[in-house]
Order: C-alpha cells, then sequence, then structure tokens
C-alpha cells in the first residue's frame, strides 16, 4: 500500500492508539492536515501553539497516557517550547510533531525555518528529525515507546514538508526490535541486594519518613503505597507532584514537604532517621539549603532514574526501580521499621500545632483566596480535577485542596510555568469529559493564556475558572513585601483591567465576579450547575495575603516560617 | 577600567580527569547532543575527539576526557547514558588507559635555529613530515606527556602552529608505571 509521508505520519499515530491531537497548522506542516480528515483521530484547534502544548500535558497527567501536539515549523514551533520543557521537568509523557521546511532548504534561513530539534535537544528525552518517508513508521512508534517507558518525557519529530509530500510503501514496526533503539534500553532488572540493603536499614528505623514524588504517580503506585504504609505505619509526605498519590483525608499523610510544605512534612523528614524517596529527586523547593536538609536521616532513594542518584543527596541505599515494583519487593522482603509510636506522639504533636491556618478576615464579608478553594472543594464531586497555575493560589491550591485521588492535581512543578492553568484544564477535560474540572488560577496566569477559553468554547470543553484576582502578581509581590523591604517593584496588574467578566463572555463563557462570601458560594453554586459552558468567576482577594509556612531561599528548612497567627516556637 | 575577561580557571590537564569511551550511533547531530549535555550540566570537557568506528558507518567513538572535578564521574556517566543515541560508555582511569594523541606542528626556523629543531624533534621521537625553504612541520604520535612537552619547547620559538587532535585511549593490557 503506497501512502504520502502525510498519511502515514497519521496512521502510525493511529497504530499508537492516539484518540486526540492538539495543534495549530501552518506552512510546513500543512500537507499532515489533509488526512487528518479522514482519521479517526480527534484534533482539537487551539489559539496559540503554548496552549496545544500544555493541553497535551493535562490530557497526559490526568490518564497516564502520552499527549500529542502538532505544530507548523518555525514560530510554530518555538511557541511549544515552554510545554516541552514544562514536560521535561515533570516528566510527562509527550509526543510533540513539528512541521519543518522541505529537506533541500534546511539550513538555508527558508521562511519559517528554525532548528527545533536543537531548540528542543536539551528539554526533551529525545527528538527526531525525519530524513525519509520510509522511517516515518519506526520514529512515531520509538517516540512513543520512549516518552512513555523507563523515566517518562516529551519526544519531538521534526516532519520536514517535502517528506510529508513523498511516498512510501506502508509498514509499521511489529517490534521493539524494529524500533532499533540500540542505545535505549529501559527495562530494570531489579538489584535485590539493593532490596536488601534497603530493608535492612527500614528495620533500624525509628523516626521513618516515606517522601513520595511524581514517580510514584507515574508507576500508578497509589494504592500499593497506601496498603504498604498501612502495613509499617510511615508517616507518608507527598511533593507538589505527587499531591494525589496518597489521599489527604489519610491519618498517616502529613502533607506536602518544601518552601511551602506544612510544618509537620517540613519538620518530620528534618529529624527523619531514615528517608525513603519514592520516585522523588531532592527539588532544591524541597530541600532549601540541602546541607541542612535531613541530616541526620539515612536515605533509601528509589527511581527509575539512575542519574538521579547522588544528584543532590548522597543515597545510603539507591534502588532502581519504578515505584510499584521496589514497593512490591519491599512487601515481598516483610520491610518493617521499629515501633513507631513514639515518632508518630511527636508528628501528632507537630500536626496540631501547626495545621495549615488562615486569618479571618476584618471585615467578615471579603474574601480569603484560602476559603475559595476551601469552599470550591466542599461543592465539587469526588474525582473533580483541579489544575493550577503557578504562584501562590497554586500553593493554597495544593494546601486547601483536600486531593484524595491520583490524577486529579494538574500542575507545573519543576518549571513552574505560569499560564499552564487554563490550557491544561482543557486538555484534561478533554480527557475526562464526565469530571468536573476546575482551573483555580491567578489574575496574572490567567493572562498569559486566557485565549484557549476560546479553544475550550468552540471545541465543546467546557471547564471551570477561578480567578484568585488580588491584582498583582502575588508570590513576586510576597517576596518583595517579605525580602525587599516592601519595595514593590512591577507586580501590580489592577483587579478591573483588563474586565474578566466582559473578557470570559466574549469568548463564549460565562463570566461571574463574586467579592464577598455570599457572592463566592452563589458564583460556585451557578459554576456547578452549568456545564455546558466554561465559568469563569473573578473572585475579589486581598493583595496583603501570604502564603504560609514558608522557607526562605537558600535557608534551613529548620528555619520553617509559620503562619504569624502561630507563635514560633521551634 | 574593565577587568580582564573571565578566562575560567584554565588549566592544562585537570588533576582528576576520566577518560570516557562512548560508543554512539552516527546519526546526525549526535555530537551536539553530546557537546550540550555537558555545556548544560556545567561538566568540563578537556579534550575530545571522534571518528567513525567499529561497524562501518554505523557508529562513532567519541572520546572524552572529562574533568572529574566539574561534576561526580557517576553523574556525567549517568546522564550521558541517557542520551538515546548513546549505545555504551567505557570508563578508562588514567592508571589504566593507554593514552595516545598526535600533535602537528609547522615552525619557522632559519639557519640559526634549525639545528635546534631537528635536536627537539629526535628528542622527542617526533618525525618531520613536510619541509620547505623557511620552515618544517612535524609530527609527534605520543603520550598527552610527551605531547604536552614537545609543546613547551616549541614555545621558544617565534612562529609556530600547532594542533593537537585529543587524546584516544584504550585500557591497558598490562599494568605498567608508564604513563
Amino acid at each position: 500500500m503506497k501512502l504520502t509521508g502525510a498519511q502515514a505520519l497519521i496512521k502510525s499515530l493511529e497504530q499508537e492508539g492516539v484518540e486526540i491531537i492538539f495543534g495549530l497548522p501552518g506552512g510546513a506542516i500543512l500537507p499532515v492536515y489533509d488526512p487528518i480528515r479522514d482519521s479517526s483521530i480527534r484534533h482539537v484547534l487551539v489559539r496559540h501553539e503554548q496552549g496545544a502544548g500544555h493541553m497535551a500535558e493535562g490530557y497526559a497527567l490526568a490518564t497516564g497516557k502520552p499527549g500529542v501536539a502538532m505544530v507548523t515549523s518555525g514560530p510554530g514551533a518555538t511557541n511549544i517550547v515552554t510545554p516541552i520543557a514544562n514536560a521535561h521537568m515533570d516528566s510527562t509523557p509527550l509526543v510533540v510533531i513539528t512541521g519543518q521546511v522541505a529537506s533541500a532548504s534546511i539550513g538555508t534561513d527558508a521562511f519559517q525555518e528554525c532548528d527545533i530539534t536543537g531548540i528542543t535537544m536539551g528539554i526533551t528525552k529525545h527528538n527526531f528529525l525525519i530524513t525519509h518517508a520510509d522511517e516515518i513508521p519506526r520514529v512515531v512508534a520509538s517516540a512513543f515507546y520512549i516518552a512513555t517507558t523507563g523515566r517518562p518525557g516529551p519526544v519531538l519529530i521534526d516532519f520536514p514538508k517535502d517528506i510529508a509530500q513523498s511516498e512510501m510503501e506502508w509498514w509499521y514496526p511489529e517490534s521493539i526490535e524494529e524500533y532499533d533503539l540500540l542505545g535505549y534500553k529501559p527495562e530494570i532488572i531489579l538489584d535485590q541486594s539493593s532490596i536488601d540493603e534497603a530493608v535492612a536499614l527500614i528495620s533500624q528505623a525509628e523516626r521513618p519518613v516515606l517522601y513520595v514524588g511524581g514517580g510514584t504517580l507515574k508507576s500508578n503506585a497509589s494504592q500499593q503505597l497506601i496498603a504498604f504504609a498501612e502495613r509499617t505505619k510511615m508517616p507518608v509526605v507527598t511533593t507538589l507532584m505527587a499531591r494525589g498519590a496518597f489521599p489527604d483525608s489519610h491519618p498517616q499523610h502529613l502533607g506536602m514537604p518544601g518552601m511551602h510544605g506544612t510544618y509537620s512534612a517540613v519538620t518530620a523528614i528534618q529529624k527523619s532517621d531514615l528517608l525513603i524517596s519514592l520516585g522523588a529527586r531532592f527539588d532544591d523547593r524541597v530541600t532549601g539549603k540541602i546541607s541542612a536538609f535531613a541530616a541526620g536521616a539515612k536515605i533509601i532513594h528509589v527511581d527509575i532514574d539512575p542519574a538521579e542518584f547522588n544528584k543532590v543527596k548522597v543515597a545510603t541505599v539507591a534502588v532502581r526501580s519504578d515505584i510499584a515494583t521496589a514497593l512490591a519487593a519491599f512487601d515481598a522482603a516483610k520491610a518493617m521499621p521499629k515501633n513507631l509510636d513514639p515518632w508518630w506522639e511527636v508528628l501528632t504533636g507537630w500536626r496540631e500545632k501547626y495545621p495549615l491556618v488562615y486569618a479571618p478576615t476584618d471585615d467578615p464579608a471579603l474574601l480569603r483566596p484560602q476559603e475559595i478553594i476551601e469552599a470550591i472543594a466542599a461543592a465539587s464531586k469526588p474525582g473533580t480535577i483541579v489544575s493550577s497555575g503557578v504562584g501562590q493560589h497554586q500553593m493554597w491550591a495544593s494546601h486547601f485542596w483536600k486531593f484524595e485521588e491520583p490524577r486529579t492535581w494538574i500542575n507545573s512543578g519543576g518549571a513552574g510555568t505560569m499560564g499552564f492553568g487554563v490550557p491544561a484544564a482543557i486538555g484534561a477535560k478533554a480527557a475526562m469529559p464526565d469530571r468536573d474540572v476546575w482551573c483555580i488560577d491567578g489574575d496574572g496566569c490567567f493572562q498569559m493564556t486566557a485565549q484557549e477559553i476560546v479553544t475550550a468554547t468552540s471545541e465543546g470543553f467546557p471547564i471551570k475558572v477561578a480567578i484568585l484576582n488580588n491584582a498583582y502578581l502575588g508570590m513576586v509581590r510576597q517576596w518583595q513585601e517579605m525580602f525587599y523591604e516592601e519595595r514593590f517593584s512591577e507586580v501590580f496588574l489592577d483587579a478591573d483591567l483588563p474586565d474578566y467578566v466582559k473578557w470570559a463572555e466574549s469568548m463564549g463563557a460565562v463570566g461571574l465576579r463574586a467579592r464577598t462570601i455570599e457572592e463566592m458560594h452563589e458564583a460556585i453554586r451557578q459554576a456547578n450547575e452549568i456545564n455546558d459552558r466554561t465559568v469563569v468567576i473573578d473572585f475579589r482577594t486581598p493583595a496583603s495575603e501570604k502564603v504560609f509556612p514558608m522557607v526562605a531561599a537558600g535557608a534551613s528548612n529548620d528555619d520553617i516560617m509559620v503562619h504569624p497567627l502561630q507563635e514560633v516556637k521551634n | 577600567m574593565a577587568p580582564e575577561p573571565f578566562l575560567g580557571d584554565v588549566e592544562r590537564t585537570p588533576v582528576t580527569h576520566h577518560i570516557l569511551s562512548v560508543l554512539v550511533e552516527n546519526k546526525a547531530g549526535v555530537l551536539a547532543r553530546i557537546a550540550g549535555l555537558f555545556a548544560r550540566r556545567g561538566f568540563n570537557i578537556y579534550s575530545l575527539a571522534v571518528a567513525p568506528s567499529e561497524g562501518q558507518a554505523r557508529f562513532s567513538r567519541v572520546t572524552i576526557v572529562v574533568d572529574a572535578e566539574s561534576a561526580p564521574l557517576e553523574q556525567i556517566v549517568g546522564q550521558l547514558n541517557k542520551l538515546i543515541n548513546v549505545v555504551e560508555i567505557k570508563d578508562i582511569a588514567p592508571k589504566d588507559a593507554l593514552e595516545r594523541e598526535l600533535l602537528l606542528a609547522t615552525v619557522s626556523v632559519d639557519n640559526e635555529n634549525r639545528g635546534r629543531v631537528l635536536g627537539l624533534v629526535e628528542s622527542a621521537g617526533a618525525s618531520i613530515v613536510d619541509v620547505d625553504a623557511d620552515s618544517l612541520t612535524l609530527m609527534l604520535a605520543g603520550t598527552p606527556r610527551a605531547c604536552d612537552e614537545l609543546e613547551r619547547s616549541l614555545e621558544g620559538f617565534a612562529e609556530v602552529e600547532l594542533h593537537r587532535t585529543g587524546r584516544v585511549a584504550l585500557p591497558r593490557l598490562t599494568k605498567s608505571e608508564e604513563n
């Protein structure tokens, strides 16, 4: 069967089980947009290529399946660089297809040419430039294999226009051997001696902590983690990337560690004698000052990527494994720490003394951002998916939404990409049309990618957006207030510019505004009743509200600042 | 007055260097992938030699002398291994490595210094590979140290154009004191 390169690309994507592509056409990718019309794959037309990338990420984070985005060459390709970098930092499986100018024009500064494989070398797990139409099936199959196995990540396929227009005899790889990936061997043979050493360390532990990272979600190991934690009685902390991997309602959950972690999670790690890292990477936002991080703890580092071992902290025992396999091995070896009752007495004391709190407003009618999130959570169905942008609202969402299920928290962790929330929510909604999807956003973030609400409207992905509008780039403002003597510099945005309600309406959404507690409950009620249109609520919140607890950048986690309402006595 | 441009902590040979002999798929951009990885992770490359290797056009052998003080060797190897086109990495510790490098130098000579140059060539074990009326080109294939020494010896001459290839290495068959 003879196919054009463009047809072969689409057919290859069908072979990989792709259901949906987020994209935007242009000159170099034009040939591929013709066979899409005849494909079973749904194409979602975005309004900006960055939106396509974040939607693909939202889809991938909600499902665990690879997200697919397709854009044209040059500016189309560079516009999707941010989502690629974001996916790389958070190990999200993506396959991004970029059009490229014709092979003969590469290197001539042709119209809309750019070296996107060069640009994305450092922010993809791998990238390909297709050089012959016969290679299309192999490259596409390899791209999905690389994106989804081992430590997942983004893979980019650069596709020259002439190859899309040339002909090939259709074939498709039938086995991994035919992928021709001589240097990629993601299969892991578990080293039992590392398990034995880890189990021996656990048996000596009096103050262990399970430090759960995003790898636990990637490994679909939540149920195993719950069983393991309950059997061993060990306390659990979940990083920003792992929220939902362990239920917030579980009595053994201490919350999130790190710069804005809960006092009990941060301090439990600091005072632990054994830190068991499950798919976490000792990010600086978790460790604070590294030399002071968990200084008295031995470390069991479980990760699928051996390059993470000893990168930041030296592991006492490194276990190269996915989390599900490692937990099964720990269980098989009957890993069990010492009696943890004394440890739990201390932990419970911290938890009771320093819960997450916020100050009531002087005027009871006025809104606090934290209570908006609590109110939305309280009014939401189980299984509701929450996305966020990056900043104060993101931290509050992580604090005050109670996550009970894996893959219900869609967020930009490592890269900290403002504007992630709206398109990621749309991608999650596309993946999970029966779930409610809320985007908890900031006013600064919303302005970066709000145009994708047009996509949500036109493509029928109704999401609910809560803008916590404090008229500022709030997290930067917080740092300027705390560390730059309140010299506010370039952070004021104006609560009324733009008019978020009118903007929402102009994009086909329902726009609401809430300034008081009463209006808040009414707006949330309305939003939850509207399921055929996107709803945007402009919640007015005070600019002075700050995220606590906080560990200052570069400081030791021992120097955690709790909320001013909670006297510091540590 | 502007400060002198910062040139980094330049050293002839890093104190703790390691040789990574890396077999890569001979695909477009693979060298850029390796160089880019070193640059973005802050690993220092001291020298780099690349040539097609084992199995016709399929593979290349990249010999990288790394500064193991710029980053732990385990990190460098771990990150390199993640490059999809990297097939195999052999880490050769300096004491176990048989290292060789090629040096080519064209030196301006006159009746006065010709004898000194020829003396250097002979004592270094180098050879003359090209000559004309007022210059000669010499070649040394030898240990990096021998190349260092010859390079230093030639520094005293007025006009020298000197190129070195960067070293290649194989594991020693027998342990020896000579390096």
